[in-house]
């Protein structure tokens, strides 16, 4: 365990600490001056990279989790085990950060309670569903987790009752992660006329949803493929050999649903009949995304699966990401009021808070890596 | 495959929950249509532009003294320090004003939208804002048509700001400030229906003079602002949005929620069940 914090200037602690400590002197300024004094927000414009990015593209990258655990525990994929706990950690760990970032960009966070304790239920809103989500899928993923963290301290009375949980919070996991990663995307089937008709549809949760499937896995490959490397050390010869065709999996199934996904797309756009918007700056730009980062990583993800290409199946995935992103800031901030006179662009600021809230998340990621056994194997007690 | 005890109770208890939720969700969009909310009636053949409006607004609620406008056909915005403005613009008709405002929908957006009520539609028709529930997330301004909310970006404790009628004097049998005052009567207050009556007994008085329309009978599902224009109500900026209600557009996917709670775990309950018997081996199992 110990040769892991041999070194202090790595290129990532080099890069992150100076960032992180900027961006502390950011989020103090941010609650002392209001949300102005860091951000571009506008009255038009009231949700940005904060809400776009960190929370609406972040979740999606977070549903590897309940794809991974349905296929383990509900579907008893055992080959996929090897990577159910560094999956759901991630998951977990980007929802605390990422609910955390949601605190940022509260202008009344001290009120964040008022939805939980009734002051008050505001049941017909979708955010209001899609925050009691967070919070209880939250705490399904801790319950999750929780037998490595057990291992970890050596209770194994505690252990043998919070693995009997597991399938219960997975069960309860799944539906939650379906409710939310599609309600994400109903946060914005009212506002109708301001974000552009390429991607406004009444179809938008349902889109929100199918691609958190492939976003979230596509995250798992990445993940996978830079902690194989940094953490090679924990990683017993058997896990490392069983990476590949786990990979070669999961780019199966993230081929197969990113053709449900852009067959999705094209019945939309067929059924609005937009063709006349092609022809226009925006068209372009949803040409690209469909055809450059879904079109292509599909096929990447097909024709690597065939020859066996582990390098080009990262590349597909880091395409597909990066479709990921393209496709949430469009409908949540480049499209959403594209007509309006003045635009927003995120402050310089803003990018630094959402890196801070990355690199802390990846430090505290490193640390739980580092102590529990998540991506080594459970001690001989807990295996049974 | 035979479902055990545990397993029943568990699919039991899911679905009572389930139940629960889906109730209380139907159960809340009350019946709009039939209270007879109070509006304001604004005639932009009437109104000459004197600002007063603006004065009495800012007066009524605290905030500060509005500058004078040098150029009415600049055309400004409402803010966080101004709940209504009145702009002019060069129509067909020659100069016209309109007065901007929240429009008071008969079904908010935004208190649809709000999580914890905070926006909220009163009996008596405005839509108020109340700061002890507001987290300051900001989607009613992502969800209203109109973009009426503003938000104090510059304050460390930021509230909303939008026009609520005047609330207070309304619950002390008042007019609005903005109503009280104007010196042509281009604001009429009363009931939604009085409102619709008055100005179809104007266009028809008048034909001439009016553009044969309400704006606001029947958009967004109706609001209890609404304008009579001598000219079309686009040329006045204001915006062609749906007919019907905004948060309708949500309510396929709320009432989604409850039947994939249901429906969901026990599904993915039976698929378990069914792939366990082969695989005894996976450590994590329950039983």
């Amino acid at each position: 365990m110990n040769q892991t914090k041999s070194k202090i200037f790595t290129p990532f602690n080099i890069i992150s600490v100076p960032v992180i400590l900027v961006g502390l002197v950011l989020i103090v300024i941010r609650f002392w001056k209001g949300i102005g004094a860091v951000t571009n927000l506008t009255q038009e414009i009231p949700w940005g990279l904060w809400i776009g990015f960190d929370v609406v593209t972040g979740v999606a990258f977070a549903g590897g989790a309940y794809v991974v655990t349905f296929m383990v525990y509900i579907l008893k994929m055992k080959q996929y085990q090897s990577i159910v706990r560094v999956t759901v950690l991630n998951g977990f760990l980007a929802y605390v950060f990422y609910a955390g970032a949601l605190l940022l960009d509260l202008g009344r966070p001290w009120n964040v309670i008022n939805p939980i304790i009734g002051n008050n239920f505001g049941v017909n809103s979708v955010l209001f569903l899609v925050a009691w989500h967070f919070l209880l899928y939250m705490i399904a993923q801790l319950i999750e987790f929780s037998p490595a963290i057990a291992e970890w301290l050596g209770a194994r009375k505690i252990h043998k009752v919070l693995s009997g949980m597991t399938v219960a919070a997975v069960i309860f996991g799944i539906t939650l992660s379906t409710l939310h990663q599609s309600g994400l995307g109903a946060l914005y089937l009212m506002a109708k006329e301001k974000i552009h008709p390429l991607w406004y549809n009444e179809f938008i949760p349902v889109m929100f949803f199918v691609s958190s499937i492939f976003a979230g896995l596509s995250m798992v490959i990445f993940e996978g493929s830079i902690t194989h490397r940094v953490f090679a050390s924990q990683i017993s010869s058997k896990d490392h050999h069983a990476q590949n065709p786990i990979v070669m999996g999961l780019s199966k199934i993230c081929a197969g649903t990113m053709f449900a996904y852009f067959f999705l797309q094209v019945l939309v756009f067929i059924h609005e009949k937009h063709w006349g918007l092609l022809n226009t700056p925006m068209g372009y730009w949803y040409l690209l995304e469909m055809i450059g980062f879904v079109l292509l990583p599909m096929a990447l993800f097909f024709y690597s699966y065939r020859r066996n290409n582990i390098l080009l199946i990262r590349t597909a995935a880091i395409l597909t990401m990066l479709g990921i992103i393209l496709n949430r800031l469009n409908v949540t901030v480049i499209g959403f009021r594209w007509d309006a006179t003045a635009h927003y662009i995120p402050s310089w600021m803003e990018v630094v808070v959402t890196l801070t809230v990355i690199f802390t998340e990846i430090w505290i990621f490193r640390w739980v890596i580092n102590r529990m056994p998540v991506l080594r194997s459970s001690p001989e007690w807990a295996k049974h | 495959m035979s479902i055990n005890r545990r397993g029943f109770f568990k699919v039991l208890g899911v679905t009572g929950a389930a139940l629960a939720i889906g109730r209380e969700v139907k159960a809340a969009p009350a019946g709009n249509g039939e209270i007879d909310f109070r509006g304001i009636l604004y005639d932009s053949a009437r109104c000459k532009g004197c600002h007063g409006c603006e004065y009495d607004c800012a007066d009524a609620n605290g905030l500060p003294v509005p500058e004078p406008v040098k150029d009415d056909l600049i055309v400004r915005s409402t803010g966080e320090t101004r709940r209504t403005v009145v702009n002019g613009y060069n129509t067909s008709k020659g100069k016209v004003f309109i007065k901007i405002q929240c429009m008071h929908c008969n079904e908010p957006a935004c208190a649809s939208a709000c999580l914890t009520q905070a926006m909220h539609k009163t009996k008596a028709g405005p839509v108020i804002w109340r700061g002890e529930k507001c987290m300051g997330c900001r989607y009613c301004m992502v969800s209203c048509p109109f973009d009426m909310p503003k938000f104090e970006y510059h304050s460390a404790n930021p509230k909303i700001q939008k026009c609520d009628m005047c609330y207070n004097r309304l619950k002390t049998g008042e007019a609005p400030a903005c109503a009280t005052n104007c010196p042509n009567e281009a604001l009429f207050y009363g009931t939604r229906r009085q409102l619709i009556a008055e100005a179809r007994k104007r266009i028809v008085e008048n034909p001439k003079l009016y553009a044969d329309y309400l704006y606001g009978e029947h958009e967004a599902g109706g609001t209890c602002w609404m304008y009579l224009s001598p000219v079309n109500f686009r040329e006045l900026g204001l915006k062609n949005i749906q007919k019907a209600s905004y948060p309708a557009l949500t309510k396929g996917f709320l009432y989604s929620v409850p039947s994939i709670f249901v429906l969901l775990p026990a599904f993915l309950l039976g698929i378990h069940q069914a792939t366990k018997k082969e695989n005894q081996t996976i450590e994590e199992d329950e039983s």
